[in-house]
């Protein structure tokens, strides 16, 4: 077999005294679309920034295809290829739409600036049309594009998405999700943290369920779709 | 007339004057409610009651004002959105900026030496406002002892030359260099450190500056200060007799002595220093280290995770602050011929955040406005020099009621590479 992209080999991370993940082990394979879900306070978004180093995992290895990221420079670990769109967004409120794209390209440097940036476009048109808007004017599911695109303009092997349809009509959250599949066919890996389990499960390949920092259960999409305890805690069945 | 629109609520409106009310009762006792009578004292109980009725029928006033349509336009200026302007290049006003550039090189040939230096303050005050934008402004460090980079351009040049001998000159590129290795020297204990926390360390970094330049005195000549010398011109010498070893300038041009010359040669290169750090940070707003800075002040988790080395950014901008305001002290010395520590206190580093934030936080423009206006207005009201500070406090308060994020709000600078 070959080897995972990512592979988070019992990975402890901790707040001060909080343990917020406790022994997590992860495996993301190239091409894959994999989904962590799991309730509020479970350790989601802290295993996505343990990976970028912020905080770092107080135990275990962080794999990027063979090599350990655990204690690479945090500036560092987008230029390996990873990208993400974080919790609450996080896009530059001030700046414009496209200096916030531009932004995203710092850990490659402007070569593919425009052809990506078009590709961003071709993707969100409603980002093309506010390209000259200040961030923080959009709205919540335009930031939400917004930071997506960010991420993707630095060409990443892997895209670490927190919680893409948090907020958002189910209309827009059917577009995101239609668009993650779009990503996905062209190749890019996705690791998806969703507390939509429903759509969540039905894109991704397979899926692992955090419940209080450590793995409860994982398999396919479908099979986590068909579980009981999934459907009874997550899935409102 | 005053119809005033649907916003308006009478409640908040009361709830507010009463509040205002009650200030300015609680700050008028102590000032007015009480009489010396020789060595007795009065209460005048009523006089602070009459004030702040004024000011509770003044509140309301206003709060009615502001609502109505006219009122709107007069005093609710553009300021008053949360977006972010836009503008094409294409706005640029070109020929403007070369014929205010053009004023600016001639205006020391047709003043007055009074008003020659008063510009000359006004000019230092620029400079101290740009340096300061670049770490406020843009990269949102709220630093309150900017006055020590100021400090150690303004020492720098006048102990340079008593101990090393450097001329005006050299003591330029001396001080820009002491003092940006000063502002990395505040950024590395402050690099953790956001808002609040930001403000008092560096209002402490200020005064110790300050302490150690009057408590030094071997070295600093403490609260008697250090002479710093005028400066020279390829060799000619601005005094009536020369003293550092070359010609007096009226002698060699066979002109009759007067001091304004050293005030012009001063006031033309900082005024062209003034005009190059104006570019400078205008350039480097739209290069990768500008974006960087506004990026870090928007969201610093964000920029890490991009890619971004917050270090090196973070301690660029406080150099890069720290140096613009080195230069602001050279000329500050170089003007005043002698320097002590009493120029540099809280109070100055106050004056130039006010420039800033009236300006416009990260608006290079607006503070260029804003430190001219801050330094002519206390000039122009000299004859009330009793009620100055009152003065100028108050148009302050009503500037930032006027428009609320400065004079003229930062815009953005349309995209460049399409
Ligand atoms: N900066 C922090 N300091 C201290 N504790 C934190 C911090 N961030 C998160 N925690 C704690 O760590 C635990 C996991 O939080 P995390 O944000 O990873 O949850 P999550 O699974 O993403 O939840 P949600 O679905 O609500 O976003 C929570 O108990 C939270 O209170
Ligand atoms: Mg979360």
């Amino acid at each position: 077999m070959t080897e995972p992209l990512l592979q988070l080999d019992k990975v402890s991370a901790s707040y001060g005294s909080i343990q917020a993940l406790k022994s997590v082990s992860i495996t993301v394979n190239q091409g894959e679309i994999v989904t962590l879900i799991g309730a509020n306070g479970a350790g989601k978004s802290t295993l996505l920034m343990t990976i970028f180093g912020q905080p770092r995992a107080s135990s275990g290895r962080i794999l990027l295809a063979g090599q350990d990221i655990s204690q690479i420079p945090i500036h560092q670990i987008s230029s390996l290829g990873l990208a993400q769109a974080p919790e609450g967004r996080r896009i530059f409120a001030r700046m414009t739409v496209e200096e916030n794209l531009l932004m995203g390209t710092i850990a490659i440097g402007d070569a593919y600036l425009k052809q990506d940036k078009d590709k961003v476009f071709a993707l969100f048109p409603r980002l093309k049309e506010r390209r000259k808007q200040s961030a923080g004017t959009l709205s919540g599911g335009e930031q939400q594009m917004l930071a997506i695109g960010r991420a993707l303009m630095s060409r990443p092997r892997l895209l670490l998405l927190d919680e893409p349809s948090l907020g958002l009509a189910p209309l827009i959250v059917k577009q995101i999700f239609a668009i993650l599949k779009e990503i996905a066919k062209e190749g890019a890996t996705i690791f998806l943290v969703e507390q939509n389990a429903h759509h969540a499960l039905n894109l991704a390949d397979r899926g692992y369920v955090l419940a209080n920092g450590e793995v409860r259960l994982s398999g396919t999409g479908q099979e986590l779709l068909a579980n009981k305890q999934v459907q009874h805690a997550y899935l409102g069945g | 007339m005053l119809d005033v629109d649907a916003d308006f609520s009478t409640k908040q409106t009361i709830l507010d004057a009463i509040l205002a009310a009650l200030i300015a009762w609680l700050f008028f006792l102590p000032i007015t409610g009480v009489l010396l009578d020789g060595y007795a004292v009065q209460s005048a109980w009523h006089q602070p009651f009459v004030l702040a009725l004024i000011v509770f029928y003044a509140r309301c006033l206003i709060a009615i004002i502001v609502h109505t349509d006219l009122g709107k336009r007069l005093f609710v200026g553009k300021g008053h959105y949360a977006g972010v302007e836009v503008v094409d290049k294409t706005n640029a006003h070109w020929h403007w900026l070369l014929v205010i550039v053009a004023i600016g090189f001639v205006f020391p040939f047709f003043s007055s030496k009074y008003w020659l230096t008063v510009a000359i303050l006004a000019l230092i005050y620029v400079l101290l406002g740009l340096g300061l934008n670049v770490v406020v402004g843009l990269a949102g460090l709220l630093d309150l002892g900017f006055v020590a980079f100021y400090a150690v351009g303004a020492y720098s040049y006048a102990l340079g030359s008593e101990y090393l001998g450097l001329g005006f000159w050299t003591a330029l590129p001396f001080a820009a260099v002491l003092a940006a290795s000063f502002g990395a020297i505040l950024g590395f204990p402050v690099l953790r450190m956001h808002g609040d926390y930001l403000a008092i360390v560096t209002l402490g970094f200020g005064e110790i500056i300050r302490l150690i330049l009057n408590n030094w005195t071997a070295f600093t000549g403490g609260p008697n200060g250090a002479s710093a010398p005028l400066p020279t011109l390829f060799g000619l010498e601005f005094s009536r007799r020369a003293k550092q070893g070359g010609t007096p300038f009226h002698d060699y041009f066979g002109l009759d002595y007067s001091t304004i010359y050293r005030y012009i040669l001063i006031y033309l290169v900082l005024f062209l220093v003034v005009c190059v750090m104006t570019m400078v940070v205008v350039r480097l707003r739209q290069m990768p280290i500008g974006r960087a800075w506004e990026a870090l002040r928007e969201d610093e988790t964000a920029c890490r995770s991009l890619g971004i080395n917050h270090v090196v950014v973070k301690l660029s901008a406080f150099s890069m602050g720290a140096m613009v305001g080195g230069l602001a002290g050279v000329f500050f010395a170089a003007y005043q011929g002698f320097i002590n520590p009493s120029s540099f206190t809280f109070f100055e580093s106050a004056l130039i955040l006010a420039i800033v934030v009236l300006g416009g936080l990260g608006s290079v423009v607006g503070v260029i406005i804003a430190a001219v206006v801050l330094t002519i207005l206390p000039e122009l009201l000299r004859e009330f020099s009793d009620y100055r500070v009152l003065i100028f406090g108050m148009s302050m308060v009503l500037m930032m009621i006027w428009r609320p994020r400065g004079l003229l709000p930062q815009r953005r600078q349309a995209f460049r590479r399409t």
